[in-house]
């Protein structure tokens, strides 16, 4: 552990979700097939024009609100200017004046205390085309170019790597909870920006800040930072701070590293000037208001009503919100009149470990909530065992067919008290030596029986009632 | 030749099949060829474009000129700049759409000041255009070849766009009707960007009427530019009647009264006192003409103005020049250097010069002296002729300083600092996206002038109405430039 303080700050970018794209017509929608997905627009050729999709504006105020932020009366852009192959105009289209929210902040759990994220800002803007490197060339890729995308930028207010995580894995739900993103780092869709910089416990004066560029995963940033704070404290304890230099550094995945790209003396001076071709639009109170009904409830608020209401632990509980999709799946249980527990434990226990074995979504899973509960009911009413349910659970996986079809009279469970009695009373006459080596002291030759009876039926039987009836009938 | 003709009377002859799409069309290829001898007016002549039928709507069968700065699909369109000189553009103008849905037939598409940067039609990558009138003049710009062409008689209209005066100028310096109608009432989706906030699609035309119909057609509220507005309540030919008894004008004193200027030359005078002929017809047909004072350090500002935001939107607008996407590549080993050697290949210096103006300007430290400054100026000439609005129905105007220059002696007009803001007050219109109109007043040494009308935005009926009836009191509609019509 480093005798510094830390102070980060991320710059978190995010891509919506959205029919078109942020100022074009194209489809927004990953394609492996390059330069499928594009208009005109998006290449900007000689005459195109932006127009606002108001959809993504729409998702960007959800979010502003959601981060507690300040909205803008007026609704406008500015552009970035900066010459790069992947940016076809030669600008971007973002907001630097008037960002769709400002002075946000929300709060995260960290377990043993709360911590309060302070937002710098949260802005709309449209995302570069994709760049594949060849050691002779360079393709262009403008699927992505376009891509409505909002970059949260939080202020120097996080101190350890856990934190910055947490609250990227907050934000990560966030998106997915109020269904703007879908929030997956594995398709690009998160990037992060991080700025480290160290001073002493008992300081108040800020340290050099060091930006680490395109930092992909979570597991990255948190390497990065961990990297980061011990590279300056290194430095520091050994009379050399001078050489942490206010500079842009990447993140290399091979050595775990933070390598220098640049300095920030050659920063680019990006020009900043309004978007002329879009005009100022009033973001009215009725229009905020109605956003903010839509709001749906946000992961931690269901967490809490998992615990208070359903009774669930906060280990499960926080198992269930950490993907939108197991709590929607989990609410649709409960909302089908399924008991709560018992849901959450087939989710946690048989669904997720499924998930993860056949390495698929939630969306892809076969059983459905009301699928689930053809098991579940059977399973309530002692019709099937527990580890009949798992039979066909797993049965109904495997052949894609509904569990009710293995729910037959065939392999219900057997729990009717005469019947049971006189398929046991068979038995027991049947052995006489065992009865009388149990009486003798044999107990161990109770289970012998029970098997028995298992066999006799081929497993249906109900084992606490046949147990009732056996101990009746011996003791 | 019929084509000369106004398009009410080639409408009239089309319709009663005096003449068909197709010999219309011929005679204006045929009259293309030798306007481009003569004049260089066109990037390119389109040799085969497709016929149309005769229709209900005016422009049905009517060839006409298009700006080379319009997207036109499968057609080259270079902006008079090498460093689109090969590119062939996959989607058409919304304003030029407009005018094929009507109907009328492009024939060529025409040369003009690299991407519409300069005011003398000289700057084109195909070279100069030739004033029809005097071809040892300019043209004027940057329409030049519209100019050019319609003067000629090629075909009654041709588009032009505005970013300064590049409509109002050009139709000045060739005796015949620039309109730029209010901003926003044309869609400029497939113009290539000068500067976004300043720039207008128009028209030029040899008569207020024809402007009122090709507009009628061009306009129309458009998904792909939001900065259009739904302006299917004006009717621009339907409100053309000619009855301006009653209204009230006014210019500017610091600009159009001679008493103003200190060092008098003749053309100055005989320019002014032109202007002041015309207000005279104006006040016979019942209309009041005022002469209202501006603060001289805010209009001898305005040219500064205009170059700050113009420079400023138009470097960031041509940042999509790079040769990766479209236009030649450049040559070099990563993509900086290629990026530099198209640039530095393609573009004239005086594009490179304004882009270095507008870099400057949008620098950090510089951004609030020059270009918010800009703003802040433009919005009070703006705030200011929108107050007068209130009382006028529009300002009145003489158009430049005098006849079109030599194209020998291009630095004659941009010298003299006096004249400096009657030459470039125009731009006022452009600064408030105000509806201006610019029409042949009379001659000067044997070559034409012009008069200019401006009124507030969305007024366009009031303004055209107003320069219909001066028209019609004047001999100057529909004038072919004689040297074009005698050699």
């Amino acid at each position: 552990m480093s005798k510094y303080k830390a102070v980060i700050g991320l710059e978190m970018h995010c891509e919506l979700q959205s029919n078109s794209k942020v100022f074009s017509s194209a489809k927004n929608s990953y394609s492996e097939i390059a330069n499928s997905n594009v208009s005109p627009v998006d290449m900007a050729f000689p005459g195109i024009l932006p127009t606002i999709n108001k959809e993504s504006v729409r998702e960007a105020l959800l979010m502003s609100l959601v981060l507690n932020c300040t909205q803008p009366e007026y609704m406008y852009f500015d552009r970035k200017n900066y010459y790069y192959p992947d940016l076809p105009k030669g600008y971007q289209i973002t907001q630097m004046h008037a960002p769709v929210g400002v002075n946000g902040k929300v709060t995260i759990d960290m377990g043993t205390y709360q911590k309060e994220v302070l937002i710098h800002d949260i802005h709309l803007e449209e995302d570069s085309a994709s760049l594949d490197h060849y050691s002779d060339a360079s393709l262009i890729d403008y699927n992505r170019a376009g891509v409505p995308l909002l970059e949260l930028v939080t202020e120097p207010c996080l101190n350890t790597a856990d934190e910055a995580v947490a609250f990227l894995e907050y934000m990560r739900r966030c998106y997915q909870y109020c269904g703007v993103s879908l929030a997956d780092t594995k398709m690009g869709q998160i990037r992060c920006d991080v700025n480290v910089s160290i001073m002493d416990e008992d300081s108040t004066t800020l340290g050099t800040k060091v930006e680490i560029k395109n930092v992909n995963s979570f597991s990255n940033v948190y390497e990065t930072i961990n990297y980061e704070i011990k590279r300056q404290s290194e430095l520091k304890d050994t009379g050399r701070y001078n050489e942490v230099e206010q500079e842009t550094r990447r993140f290399d995945e091979e050595t775990g590293t933070t390598i220098r790209m640049r300095s920030k003396v050659d920063a680019i001076d990006y020009k900043y000037f309004v978007e002329p071709n879009i005009p100022k639009y009033k973001i009215t109170k009725e229009w905020l208001e109605s956003i903010r009904k839509t709001i749906p409830l946000l992961p931690n608020e269901r967490k809490e009503k998992y615990m208070k209401e359903y009774g669930l632990s906060e280990y499960d509980a926080n198992i269930i919100i950490k993907e939108k999709d197991y709590a929607d799946y989990f609410e649709e249980c409960l909302s089908l009149g399924m008991d709560a527990k018992t849901s959450a434990n087939y989710l946690i226990v048989q669904i997720i470990a499924y998930l993860n074995k056949e390495d698929i979504t939630l969306k892809d899973f076969y059983l459905t909530p009301s699928l689930l509960n053809q098991i579940i009911s059977e399973l309530n009413k002692g019709t099937i065992s527990s580890k009949q349910a798992k039979e066909i659970f797993n049965k109904s996986l495997e052949e894609k067919k509904e569990p009710k079809n293995y729910i037959t009279k065939d392999n219900a469970q057997m729990s009717n008290q005469d019947e049971l009695t006189k398929i046991i009373t068979n038995i027991l006459n049947n052995n006489p030596s065992q009865i009388e080596d149990y009486h003798q002291g044999k107990t161990n030759l109770f289970d012998y029986f029970v098997g028995q009876v298992m066999k006799e039926t081929k497993g249906k039987a109900n084992p606490t009632i046949v147990k009732e009836i056996l101990n009746k009938k011996l003791n | 030749m019929a084509i000369i003709n106004n398009i009410e009377k080639l409408h009239e002859m089309l319709v009663n099949k005096e003449i068909t799409p197709l010999e219309l069309v011929n005679e204006s290829l045929e009259k293309s060829k030798s306007v481009q001898d003569k004049c260089n007016a066109f990037v390119t002549i389109i040799e085969n474009p497709k016929i149309t039928n005769v229709t209900e709507n005016m422009l049905s069968g009517i060839p006409f000129g298009i700006k080379d700065n319009y997207s036109t699909k499968g057609i080259l369109s270079t902006g008079s700049s090498n460093t689109l000189k090969d590119y062939i553009p996959i989607f058409s103008a919304t304003a030029v759409l407009n005018l094929e849905k009507a109907g009328a037939i492009g024939v060529n598409k025409t040369a003009m000041d690299e991407f519409g940067m300069g005011g003398t039609g000289t700057t084109c990558h195909t070279g100069p255009v030739r004033n029809p009138w005097d071809l040892k003049r300019m043209a004027g710009g940057s329409s030049a070849g519209s100019a050019a062409a319609v003067a000629s008689g090629v075909y009654p209209f041709a588009l032009g766009s505005d970013t300064g005066d590049s409509i109002r100028k050009p139709a000045a310096y060739c005796g015949i009707v620039g309109y730029k109608p209010t901003y926003g009432m044309i869609s400029r989706y497939g113009l290539f960007p000068f500067a976004s906030s300043l720039d207008h699609c128009g028209c030029l035309t040899r008569s207020v009427k024809d402007a009122a119909i090709v507009v009628d057609a061009m306009k129309g509220i458009d998904p792909k530019d939001q900065t259009t507005w739904d302006s299917q309540n004006i009717h621009l030919y339907d409100a053309l009647n000619g009855n301006i008894k009653g209204k009230k004008l006014f210019y500017i004193k610091e600009i159009a009264n001679i008493e103003s200027y200190q060092n008098k030359s003749e053309m100055l005078k005989k320019h002014l006192a032109n202007f002041h002929q015309t207000l005279d017809i104006l006040k016979r047909l019942g209309v009041t003409i005022d002469e209202v004072s501006i603060d001289k350090s805010i209009l001898a500002s305005l040219p500064s103005v205009y170059v700050c935001i113009s420079c400023a939107e138009a470097t960031s607008n041509m940042s999509n020049l790079t040769g990766i996407i479209f236009g030649p590549r450049g040559e070099g080993n990563n993509y900086e250097e290629i990026i530099k050697d198209h640039r530095t290949k393609g573009f004239s210096p005086l594009i490179k010069r304004r882009f270095v103006i507008g870099s400057y300007i949008l620098q950090k430290e510089n951004q609030e002296r020059y270009f918010v400054n800009a703003q802040r100026v433009r919005r009070l000439i703006v705030d200011q002729m929108k107050d007068l609005f209130k009382n006028y129905d529009a300002l009145i105007m003489p158009v430049g300083s005098g006849i079109a220059p030599y194209l020998e002696d291009d630095n004659n007009m941009i010298d003299n600092e006096e004249t400096r803001i009657l030459e470039e007050h125009l731009q006022i219109g452009n600064f408030g996206g105000f509806p201006s109109i610019t029409i042949p007043n009379g001659f000067i040494d044997n070559m034409p002038v012009g008069i200019n009308i401006t009124g507030n935005c969305y007024d366009d009926e009031n303004v055209l109405n107003i320069a219909y009836a001066l028209e019609k009191e004047m001999p100057y509609q529909g004038q072919i430039a004689k040297e074009g019509e005698n050699e």
